[in-house]
């Protein structure tokens, strides 16, 4: 090799220079990954600019209306001239409609999991499972539109006292969008329980009910459950749907024909209007906007939570 | 004998439940489909597409929300997709398993539940009054970025943890660095995973309004936007102001509006699916 004819400067030169090129490539390797940490962090920076943004708009809002009243008071009428401040029609309104979504979207979408999982012959699954998904992946915008003009003037028929805008059709269309999220995630949990656990139910002869209704869901409960708390955050947070159908008058009713407003359709009723920024009437959507916040978080954080924990039982 | 007969029957009639339970959303979307068509075909027309929004119902058009709508989907593309694959490439080859590795991912399972009008709030203070970019394409596209940020993480990780551990060990064993082994071995089999990922957040983003109405996108444009920088509608929004007005002639309107995003979304999730059908022929293990 040419090796022998190189001077010994030579080689350390060359050395040196795999030396540098190869802290170089070293460095360049930590440059990449300080990128890609801070990529992932972004997650953590947005959660802690969502919690910072509520913070900073709801304080001051809290320092002029009380917490007792905000809890307390039966009325919400900041945009008028005699103001009160109490969010309860509001969290009513939003559990009205999430209530009659869920009452549709529970039973409905556990049957199809059941469906799914226990009874349909794969191929029937391979064709129902991705169509059921397109129900989610509709705009909720297009939902708005048909529960306001096709599933109120139906109702409208049958049930005399339904006012134009009303929680329950809002709360059944929603309760429709939310069927692919418990029937996908409840399809997982009773695919996840083991066979073994079917086959010897069928060997005492069980019947493919029994086995479905006293072994699997029994034993997929946790999943079950889990996926009903995520279908309550997502009803609770939706805001098309109620925006356009459930109307816009924060009245404390239970009676699902009348109009009502959610919190998120108060949001976007004062975001369409001309409130000026920085006024206490603006600042009520920062303080509505926490309140639903800290509550879908919940909601989520217990699901995730059951959801881990039912994961460990399988592995 | 008998009551083993009367179990079974039992058993039968609840499988036809189970059945038409799994039926129901289905017959509903086609109720929806029919409805939007049956209102909606009339005033699909070449002009409908071309023109700006009208007090008139007759003359209005969805021509400024059609452009609203690609301006803000190729700007968030442009951010959300090389940031969602970064923080999946961290969170999936490199993240220690470590308290922060689970910190960053309870936070992006957790904000994947956030209600998208929460990143609305975030949006408006944030990229509207803190960083003065007002109510303009930029300012709905960064709050859309963030938005569908949680889905193409949880994609792109899905894609990458599919690609198998040898490829990464035979390239580690000629003496690849790590990001050698990511770049020229892990991304190409995982990229069509990684693109219909892409797509499927996108189309969750093309039929968001809530966040962008909170940031103050604007219901009446009649201009075309030239500039990150300008003011915006989008589709949803559009057909939001439709259905929220009294006439029936700007309800028919909405519902030709909603056939046209409709068939934006079917066409970006059929290319998802063709794309992925396409490109995972080529790798074979």
């Amino acid at each position: 090799m040419g090796l022998t004819t190189r001077s010994m400067a030579e080689v350390y030169a060359a050395r040196f220079q795999r030396g540098m090129a190869a802290r170089w490539r070293e460095l360049g390797e930590l440059a990449i990954q300080a990128v890609l940490f801070f990529a992932a962090m972004v997650s953590v920076f947005t959660t802690m600019g969502i919690v910072a943004v509520l913070a900073v708009e709801a304080i001051p809002f809290f320092q002029r209306v009380s917490l007792i009243e905000f809890l307390t008071d039966p009325q919400w009428t900041p945009l008028f001239a005699q103001k009160h401040f109490g969010i309860m029609p509001l969290v009513v309104g939003t559990f009205l409609t999430s209530a009659v979504a869920l009452a549709l979207a529970m039973p409905v979408g556990l049957l199809s999991a059941v469906y799914l999982s226990e009874y349909a012959p794969s191929r029937v699954r391979a064709i129902l499972k991705p169509a059921l998904e397109v129900l989610a992946g509709i705009p909720t915008v297009v939902y708005g539109y048909f529960a306001l003009l096709f599933v109120t003037p139906l109702l409208k028929r049958i049930i005399p006292g339904l006012e134009t805008f009303n929680a329950l059709s809002a709360g059944l269309t929603m309760g429709v969008m939310i069927i692919p999220l418990i029937s996908s995630l409840s399809e997982d949990a009773l695919y996840a329980v083991p066979t073994s656990l079917r086959e010897a139910a069928y060997a005492l002869g069980a019947t493919r009910l029994e086995v479905a209704v006293r072994v699997v869901i029994p034993a997929a409960l946790s999943g079950i459950v889990a996926s009903f708390i995520l279908a309550a955050s997502r009803a609770i947070g939706e805001t098309m749907i109620v925006a356009i159908a459930a109307g816009q008058r924060p009245i404390l009713t239970l009676d699902p024909r009348r109009a009502i407003e959610t919190m998120t359709a108060y949001i976007v009723q004062v975001s369409l209007g001309d409130v000026p920024h920085g006024t206490l009437e603006f600042r009520t959507i920062f303080a509505v906007g926490l309140v639903l916040f800290l509550l879908t978080l919940a909601l989520n954080l217990l699901a995730i939570r059951i959801i881990e924990r039912y994961r460990e039982v399988y592995r | 004998m008998e009551r083993r007969r009367r179990r079974e029957i039992v058993g039968r009639v609840f499988e036809w439940i189970a059945l038409g339970a799994t039926l129901f959303g289905l017959v509903v979307l086609a109720l929806l489909l029919f409805d939007v068509a049956r209102r909606g075909l009339g005033v699909l027309s070449w002009s409908f597409l071309t023109r700006y929004p009208s007090r008139f119902p007759e003359q209005a058009g969805i021509r400024s929300a059609l452009l609203g709508t690609l301006w803000v989907m190729g700007l968030t593309a442009l951010f959300a997709v090389p940031l969602g694959v970064a923080a999946a490439i961290y969170l999936e080859e490199y993240a220690p398993r470590n308290r922060l590795t689970r910190l960053i991912e309870l936070n992006i399972n957790n904000l994947a539940g956030v209600p998208s009008i929460i990143y609305g709030l975030l949006g408006l203070e944030l990229f509207v009054r803190s960083l003065r970019l007002e109510r303009s394409i930029l300012a709905g596209a960064l709050t859309l970025s963030l938005l569908i940020l949680p889905i193409l993480i949880t994609a792109s990780r899905e894609a990458l943890r599919a690609v198998p551990m040898s490829l990464r060990e035979a390239a580690f064993a000629l003496g690849a660095t790590r990001w050698q082994v990511i770049r020229h071995q892990v991304l190409p089999v995982a990229f069509p995973g990684i693109l219909t990922g892409m797509i499927l957040a996108l189309s969750r983003a093309i039929g968001e309004s809530a966040p962008l109405i909170t940031i103050g996108a604007l219901t009446f444009i009649a201009f075309d936007p030239r500039g990150p920088l300008d003011p915006f509608t989008v589709l949803p929004i559009q057909i939001f102001n439709w259905v929220s007005r009294p006439q029936a002639g700007f309800h028919t309107r909405a519902a030709g509006a909603i056939l046209v995003l409709l068939t934006v979304l079917l066409s970006m999730n059929s290319l998802a699916i063709y794309l992925r059908n396409r490109l995972q022929r080529r790798y074979r293990w």
